[in-house]
């Protein structure tokens, strides 16, 4: 009776799956790897693979909620889907995060299987520690071997999860301040264009002053270089002091003009940087002032009464109105995940690092989603949570909200304490000009 | 010193190509032992003596502004990148000869650059797409430079100077074969572009 009925719910399921896998590869390719050239498929393929499972877990719940197939055979699909994507979370993923760092490295080129599984042990090593502070699992009682026990799923959950909600929570902490912060029009300071035209001005003046100086160090080497070659044909003891002593003043002229230069470069960085951030606020005025930005205005309004609320742990009333809000909050949750890893891989990544970076965004995206679940409990109704009891085992799910709201609520304030400091500098930046 | 003229070349390309590398062999006669991603521009300066050895002989600053990010950037990113395109004299684009999409993005950087040109025989570019007959009439004076050619391993290296030829026909290049153990130099030149701008590349040390 088993065997027929998963029979019967091999195909939509699995057809869902590949849908998910072209859904990352295409991800992948036309957003993170726009102006990059992949040369290892592996890496696009373990990144595919992670999102098409995690995202396999989330239709799961919904399937749970509905009702959807049998619960025999939803029971056979989450732990089949749990054993691979914690596979690919502790297994796959880390070796080759580890294989490509080192690849990178030239001295450990040349023995580099070697040093990756060095690298995954260490890995193993420190996340198996992991698990030793934290009250995660209920006494054991029913241990038949203990082979059995290491490897249950409950030991290796339970460490994803720390991990995965420490994350969470660190995210959602920043992005509940920093998104009111972003899009209300309260903090938007007024920044006029002759603002950016004056520090535009200082940027060039600062080039020039470097430029001028680099050239008065390179006619000077050139000279020095010149006299040099006449000096060697000098003969004589007086020739001799006079080459040492002349380019002696020559050298220190140089080592004062090039810190001059050094200085001014630092400068010029700063000074770049700040034209930039000039340049993003102004943009970011002239779009809050659109209709698509009065409505993220809005939003923005909204989300942070809900943020406040939820930093002060308001109890929800209603069971089946946070049903509606799972919905929202994993819809939500993987379009802002995936914007904000498409910003932070365009900020750092170069040709050089990009195959690393990938594979540290799919084990973040991996361990967000896993916790998602786990926390994802608390808002289910009542008669669902059964399920992800039962899958998950005998973990304690209070420790991981308590950890959760500590967590959030530290990164919250921490992030509050940030802005307000950085915001304070700002002006008083611009008052210098 | 001052009575030096002035000449101001643009080096372009994506992250990781080996501008900033270039710049450092070109004006410092070294090879650069930690390069660093660069911030914003930086810039150095060349001493280069024109037609050396002839009665026209003329020493020229050339300096190189080496500017960093990529043609991915954010918009705010580029509007500050502007400010370096102007009154340029040449475009030195750097692409990098194992990753395919840095020769490809060269377009893109060229595009960026010339549309801030402020001469007033500046290049009329529509909607971003790229167009042959732009380049020909483009007054400011191209050179591509392949980096990494060592990298590449033997079998691979026929098929790559034949991508290259492609490429540097798009930019409108005559094709001059320069191989150094780190550079595999294409000259471009330009209708009724003056010799003034020629950079004679035989005089450069390296290891």
């Amino acid at each position: 009776m088993v065997c027929t009925s998963l029979s019967s719910t091999y195909l939509p399921l699995y057809s869902k799956q590949v849908l998910f896998f072209g859904f990352g590869w295409l991800f992948f390719m036309r957003q993170l790897f726009k102006d990059y050239e992949v040369r290892h498929y592996v890496v696009q393929v373990v990144f595919s693979v992670t999102f098409a499972f995690s995202c396999t877990m989330f239709e799961l719940i919904i399937f749970e909620i509905l009702g959807a197939l049998s619960s025999s055979s939803r029971y056979f699909h989450w732990k089949l889907n749990l054993y691979v994507i914690l596979l690919v979370l502790i297994f796959v993923v880390p070796f080759y995060i580890g294989y490509f760092v080192v690849s990178n490295i030239r001295l450990l080129q040349r023995q580099r299987l070697l040093f990756a599984c060095m690298v995954w042990f260490t890995f193993m090593y420190f996340f198996w520690k992991l698990g030793d502070p934290f009250p995660i699992l209920s006494p054991i009682s029913n241990i038949v071997l203990w082979k059995e026990w290491i490897l249950s799923i409950e030991q290796l959950i339970s460490r994803v999860g720390v991990i995965g909600v420490t994350l969470m929570a660190l995210l959602s902490g920043f992005g509940a301040v920093n998104c009111p912060y972003t899009y209300m029009s309260y903090f938007l300071r007024n920044v006029t264009d002759s603002d950016i035209l004056a520090l535009e001005r200082r940027l060039l003046q600062t080039m020039d002053m470097i430029v001028s100086k680099k050239k008065r160090i390179a006619m000077t080497r050139r000279q020095m270089y010149q006299r040099g070659e006449d000096q060697n044909k000098q003969t004589g003891f007086w020739g001799m002091i006079k080459s040492v002593t002349s380019t002696q003043t020559g050298s220190e002229n140089l080592s004062l003009v090039q810190q001059e230069v050094d200085a001014l470069e630092e400068l010029s960085r700063q000074l770049f940087l700040e034209t930039v951030d000039l340049q993003a606020t102004k943009e970011r005025i002239e779009y809050s002032k659109t209709f698509q930005g009065k409505y993220f205005n809005f939003l923005g309004y909204f989300f942070s009464i809900y943020c406040v609320w939820k930093i002060f742990m308001v109890k929800f009333w209603s069971q089946h109105i946070s049903f509606i809000l799972v919905g929202i909050i994993i819809v939500t949750s993987i379009r802002g995940l995936l914007i904000t890893l498409t910003k932070f891989f365009y900020a750092i990544s170069s040709s050089k690092s990009s195959n690393v970076i990938v594979l540290v965004l799919a084990q973040i995206m991996g361990m967000y989603f896993v916790s998602s679940v786990l926390l994802m409990r608390m808002s289910m109704p009542l008669e669902y949570r059964s399920i992800v009891t039962e899958v998950l085992g005998e973990l304690q799910f209070n420790f991981y909200h308590r950890w959760f709201d500590v967590i959030f609520l530290v990164s919250a304030l921490s992030s509050i304490l940030f802005l307000y400091l950085a915001h304070k500098q700002a002006p008083e930046k611009h008052m210098a000009l | 010193m001052a009575s030096l003229d002035r000449v101001k070349v643009l080096v372009l390309g994506d992250s990781g190509v080996g501008k900033s590398s270039l710049v450092h062999l070109l004006c410092q006669n070294q090879v650069l032992g930690n390069p660093s991603w660069t911030v914003g521009c930086s810039v150095d300066v060349r001493v280069q003596d024109y037609k050396e050895g002839t009665p026209e002989e003329k020493t020229f600053y050339i300096e190189l502004w080496d500017v960093g990010g990529s043609v991915g950037s954010a918009s705010s990113v580029k509007s500050t990148r502007a400010v370096f395109y102007n009154s340029v004299n040449g475009i030195i684009l750097v692409h990098d000869l194992t990753n395919k999409k840095s020769s490809q993005n060269l377009y893109r950087w060229s595009l960026e650059a010339l549309n801030k040109d402020s001469s007033p025989t500046g290049v009329i570019v529509s909607n971003g797409d790229y167009d042959r007959e732009q380049f020909a009439e483009n007054p400011v004076p191209l050179l591509l430079i392949g980096t990494k050619f060592d990298q590449i391993p033997e079998n691979k290296r026929s098929e790559v100077l034949t991508r290259t030829a492609f490429l540097s026909e798009d930019f409108n290049a005559e094709e001059i074969n320069l191989v150094s153990r780190l550079f595999l130099l294409y000259e471009l030149s330009m209708t009724g572009f003056t010799d003034r701008k020629r950079f004679n590349f035989k005089s450069l040390h390296y290891d």
